[in-house]
Formats: structure tokens, C-alpha cells, sequence
């Protein structure tokens, strides 16, 4: 991981800046690129030191798997929890718990560019919403966010294989 | 007793000078004269198989290698992903909270492991091959390794590297001479055969001080007068070994320092084409002057790398379409060079030429296989960027490289966003839904199943 980190951090400051993030090609043509770099850097800072690095990387960690016995997987709730987070972290902007309407129509449109109008978009937003916000304030809480996505198989979609 | 160590002295004086002019005796009978003529010794490969030997001992002696973990993981495609199995196939995808985990992890995936910087450094290998250069993973280890790579290093540069280095400057420095000799002949039959004969003399020299090992497969395909060959770029010692074999005209940037000595001593006795790749105006001369040059048959067939700039071996980029507008025939040609011997990728941004050759003669050799392929000709309907695509397939499959979309302009310049707008494309035909797309998934989908049954 540490040699990563080097690789990654183009000036050998030992942290690594915006700009080592915007080098990687794969990134850069990544929708929600800026947002995935965002999610590196904590408030306020701009850098990001090997800690910080590690612990994010550690979300897309495959979890460990409990056997019950009937023999069926299950995930540690906790780190599912935690995967969840992360991605709430994307669509939430301004970092204040709630996902509004402007900042999906923001993730929308980071996703779908120029290929769809701005109608198309808001009636995507709208139907979203209407599904997932179950206490109708028009904005979807991380609560709401982790009912809507009860069934969904985290783990194989968020884990990168390589981080062991 | 000053008489005893004087007769020593002489004495070692006495066997000293005989090796030296015995050294340059073989010298020149083994190597320059081979090497002008074209022969080969099985020397050379018994170098490679003792080689190759001493690296599989030197692994044993490591006691467990941490093997890196490959990336097994196709791309798995969006639509694929997000649309999950195949039974929700009916139905228009509705967008759903998760979608953004898609890219997400491909962001993320692409900060672990680059698909497209990684390509522009050199590439990793399994096993140690006892170059401090490409020692990655194996840090001081045990005694034993570091006195097999303390006496490798000594070989290669106490002995390999003066060998090759006297051997590269006399050549370059009889080549330069003798083109601009060549140049001067009124009689322009005569100037093109020497010429020839004289270009192939100096890139075999280079070969040789090299001790670059070259397969040539397919040689029937070797490309003729009044057509294009292009290859895939890894160094420009591409062009020695190709030129080795047949002579190209070179068409290029205009380098400075010696590369671009070398250069302008080569137009003298041959038509090459050199340009400044930052002059916009150039280009559409250089266009004229390529087309200009096919249409004469009497020519050398033209030497081009379309993508533009040097990739590192592992895979075939982008291919830039203004040779394959000319349309005339095209020769692809696949060079793939095997990384256990020395890594020749150039990487620019991190070292200048004379560095690069220096660091290339000081390795074990230079070992490399050359595909011709078959001639092929751009089809009707077919527009020059599928053309390009097309030879590129072939180049990379019969080299064993991986095929890429990606433009080598990368390493230069940042991320165009027309990458960033395919990917927005696709999702957002998943999401609003193509019907066109759809009927024909669901009828692949329907043969899928009926043959499932049987």
C-alpha cells in the first residue's frame, strides 16, 4: 500500500495533493472523479497523508464473511455501514446529513453530462426521491438512504479485489 | 629482492600487452566483421539459455517471493452491472441510489491500479533479473543474491558496456562518414545501392553493440516499395531493428543533441522525413510530403509509429489516423521485446537519450521478436479511424499485447473529455433506455435462452 501511496505522490512530499489525483487518467475520466478526490480529503485540508489514505482505502476492503449455520453469508454490519457512508459522502455534498434535491440533481447530472435534458433529469430526481425519502422532508437521510439499499449486495459492488 | 619483482613486473607487463591486442584482434574478427556482414553466432543464444538459467537458481534462493496479486477482474461493463441479472432485462432500468457504487469503485479501482498511466512506466517483473533498475519488490534479501548481482554488475559493466560502447561509436562515426560520402556521388543509381548498403552496415553495428537478439517471423511479408509500414513504440531502437532488416525511410520528430545529429546526417544520401511535432502547419506538410513519397515506387517504403509516442510494451495505444489517410498499402509489423533480459522502454520524462542508450547497453541484452504481418488495405466504407483500429487489432494480437483505446497523448496532456462523455453516453442509455439497443438485447437474450435448454 505504502509503495502505492509513493507512486501515487508525484513531488515526494509524503502527502499527496489535488493534483497527484488528477494525473491518473482513469480518474479524470470518471463522472464523479472530482467527488471520488473529494472524498480523500477531510475538511478543510488539502492534502491527504498516508493515514487518511489507507483508512479510506480501507471502505472498498471485500469484507470477511460470517458463516451462520445454515451455511448462508452474511457481512459484518458494520463495515457495510461503513461502505454506505462512503457513498452517502458522494451525493452529499456540504456535508450536512442530508441528500437535498439540488444535490442529486447535481449527482445526475455529473453522471449523465449532456445525454439526457433537464427534464428527463428532474423527473429521474423526482421519482428518487419520492421513492426513498420516507418521512416526506424532501431531502433523504443516511437512514433513508440505508433502507433504500437493504437490498442491495454492497460488498461485491464496492470492493475493489486488489486491496487486501 | 628488487631483480625478482622487476622480473615480474616485466613479465606482467609482457602478458598484459599481448591480451590487450590479442582483445582487439577478436574484437574486430568476431564482432565487427559479423556484424558488418550480417552473420550470427550461436553464442548467442547459449549467453541467453546460461542467462536465463542463473536467474531461475538466484529464485530459489529467495526464500518466499510475495507474488504481486494480479488483477483478475474483467471490466465488468456498466450495463452488465447496473442492470444486474438478466431477468430485470425486460424492463426500463430505473435509477436506483446504488448506480453510483459503479463509479465509485471504478474511480477507485483506478487510483490502486491505473489502466492508463501504468502503461507509461515500466513494466514490473515476476522474477528478479538481477538489474538494480527493475528491482521493485526485492530489497536486500540474503548474501548470496546481492554477490550474484555484485558480480553481474561487474560483468556488465566492466566488460559488456566498454564492448558495446566502442563498438557503437565506431560504428556510428563509420556511418556518418561514409553517408556523407555516399551524398556527394553525381550518379543517383549508384548513391541509392550504396546508400543502402551502408545504412544496413551501420544499423547492424548498432545491433550488435547493443547485443540486441532479434527473431524475425513472416518474412515473406516484408514490406516493398511505395507502401507504409507501421509498428507498434516502445523505443526508438525500434528503428534499428527494424531498419536492420530492410531499409525504411524514417519519418519523425526532429530531435536535438546527438539523435538529431544522427538525423540530419541521414538525409544527406536518403529521403527521410523529419518535422516539429508542435507546428501545426507542418503537419498537413508532412501529409503531402508522406503521400508524395508513397506515390514514387522507386522509394523506400515509409517507417511510421502511429501512436505517436513511446508505450511501454505491455500494450497498443491509440492510433493516430493521418497515416492510414494516404491510402496506400499498409504494412503492419508487431515488435515485442521479452523483459528478462533488460527493459527497453524509453521513458523520456524521466531520462534523456544518452542516459537511456547508456542504461540500455549496460543491461544483459536486448532480446525481441519481430512479426511481419500480412499487407492490408483500407476497405470500402471503412474510414481511416477504423482502419487504424483494424491494423492495431492485429498488431496486438499477433504481438500478444493488450488492445487500447487510449491515446498516447495521455502521457503529455490530461484526460480529453470525450473519454468522460463515452461513459456518460452509456449510462445514461442504460438509464433512459435506447429501444433500439433494447429489442436487440432482448432477441440475443432469447437465443441465449434457447440454447441454455438444449
Amino acid at each position: 500500500m505504502f509503495i502505492l501511496f509513493e507512486s501515487l505522490d508525484r513531488d515526494n512530499r509524503g502527502c499527496l495533493s489535488p493534483d497527484d489525483f488528477e494525473a491518473l487518467g482513469g480518474l479524470a475520466m470518471n463522472p464523479i472523479g472530482g467527488r471520488i478526490m473529494e472524498a480523500f480529503f477531510s475538511s478543510g485540508q488539502d492534502t491527504v497523508d498516508f493515514s487518511s489514505f489507507v483508512r479510506i482505502l480501507a471502505h472498498f476492503r471485500p469484507t470477511d464473511r460470517n458463516r451462520n449455520k445454515e451455511g448462508a453469508q452474511q457481512e459484518l454490519p458494520s463495515s457495510r455501514t461503513r461502505k454506505l457512508k462512503f457513498a452517502f459522502q458522494l451525493y452529499d455534498m456540504d456535508r450536512d446529513g442530508k441528500i437535498s434535491r439540488e444535490e442529486l440533481l447535481q449527482v445526475l447530472r455529473a453522471m449523465l453530462g449532456l445525454q439526457v435534458t433537464e427534464e428527463q433529469l428532474q423527473s429521474i430526481a423526482e421519482r428518487a426521491i419520492q421513492e426513498a425519502d420516507l418521512d416526506k422532508d424532501d431531502a433523504i437521510s443516511f437512514d433513508e438512504f440505508k433502507k433504500s439499499l437493504e437490498k442491495t449486495d454492497i460488498d461485491t459492488k464496492m470492493s475493489v479485489s486488489f486491496l487486501k | 629482492m628488487p631483480p625478482f619483482t622487476w622480473a615480474v613486473h616485466n613479465l606482467l607487463c609482457r602478458c598484459l600487452s599481448i591480451p590487450i591486442s590479442a582483445w582487439f584482434t577478436l574484437l574486430c574478427l568476431f564482432i565487427i566483421v559479423p556484424a558488418v556482414l550480417g552473420g550470427c553466432f550461436s553464442i548467442r543464444s547459449l549467453y541467453l539459455r546460461t542467462l536465463l538459467k542463473i536467474f531461475e537458481v538466484s529464485l530459489i534462493w529467495v526464500p518466499n517471493i510475495t507474488k504481486k496479486v494480479q488483477n483478475q477482474n474483467p471490466l465488468t461493463s456498466l450495463q452488465q452491472e447496473i442492470r444486474g441479472s438478466a431477468s430485470c432485462l425486460c424492463s426500463d432500468h430505473e435509477f436506483d441510489m446504488a448506480d453510483i457504487f459503479y463509479f465509485c469503485r471504478r474511480g477507485v479501482e483506478s487510483i490502486v491500479d491505473d489502466e492508463v498511466t501504468k502503461r507509461f512506466s515500466a513494466q514490473e517483473l515476476e522474477s528478479w533479473n538481477l538489474l538494480t533498475r527493475s528491482n521493485y519488490n526485492f530489497h536486500h534479501i540474503n548474501m548470496r543474491l546481492t554477490l550474484l548481482w555484485g558480480l553481474g554488475l561487474l560483468t556488465r559493466y566492466g566488460i559488456l558496456l566498454p564492448l558495446r560502447v566502442t563498438l557503437a561509436v565506431t560504428g556510428i562515426s563509420l556511418f556518418l562518414f561514409l553517408t556523407t560520402l555516399v551524398g556527394f556521388l553525381p550518379n543517383a543509381a549508384l548513391r541509392s545501392y550504396l546508400s543502402e548498403k551502408v545504412h544496413m552496415m551501420g544499423y547492424r553495428m548498432c545491433v550488435s553493440s547493443l547485443t540486441a537478439i532479434i527473431t524475425y517471423h513472416n518474412r515473406e511479408n516484408k514490406p516493398n516499395n511505395g507502401g507504409i509500414c507501421v509498428a507498434n513504440h516502445t523505443t526508438p531502437i525500434d528503428v534499428i531493428i527494424l531498419a536492420s532488416d530492410r531499409c525504411y525511410s524514417l519519418v519523425g520528430q526532429m530531435h536535438r543533441g546527438l539523435l538529431g545529429m544522427i538525423q540530419r546526417g541521414m538525409v544527406k544520401s536518403s529521403p527521410h522525413i523529419w518535422f516539429d511535432r508542435s507546428e501545426v502547419k507542418d503537419r498537413h506538410l508532412v501529409a503531402k510530403r508522406l503521400s508524395d513519397h508513397v506515390a514514387d515506387k522507386t522509394k523506400q517504403p515509409i517507417l511510421i509509429f502511429p501512436e505517436g509516442t513511446c508505450i511501454n510494451n505491455t500494450s497498443v495505444m491509440m492510433f493516430k489516423k493521418g497515416s492510414f489517410e494516404i491510402g496506400c498499402t499498409i504494412y503492419p509489423v508487431a515488435i515485442k521485446y521479452d523483459p528478462r533480459f533488460g527493459d527497453a522502454f524509453w521513458n523520456s520524462s524521466k531520462c534523456g537519450l544518452v542516459r537511456y542508450l547508456l542504461s540500455m547497453m549496460s543491461s544483459w541484452a536486448i532480446v525481441c521478436s519481430v512479426w511481419y504481418l500480412p499487407p492490408m488495405d483500407r476497405e470500402e466504407g471503412e474510414d481511416a479511424v477504423q482502419f487504424a483500429n483494424r491494423v492495431k487489432a492485429a498488431i496486438a494480437a499477433r504481438g500478444g499485447l493488450v488492445d487500447l483505446i487510449w491515446d498516447g497523448g495521455l502521457k503529455r496532456a490530461k484526460v480529453n473529455n470525450a473519454f468522460k462523455e463515452e461513459l456518460q453516453k452509456l449510462y445514461s442509455k442504460v438509464l433512459v433506455g435506447d429501444h433500439e439497443d433494447q429489442s436487440e438485447r432482448m432477441e440475443i437474450q432469447k437465443k441465449k435462452d434457447s440454447t441454455t435448454r438444449q
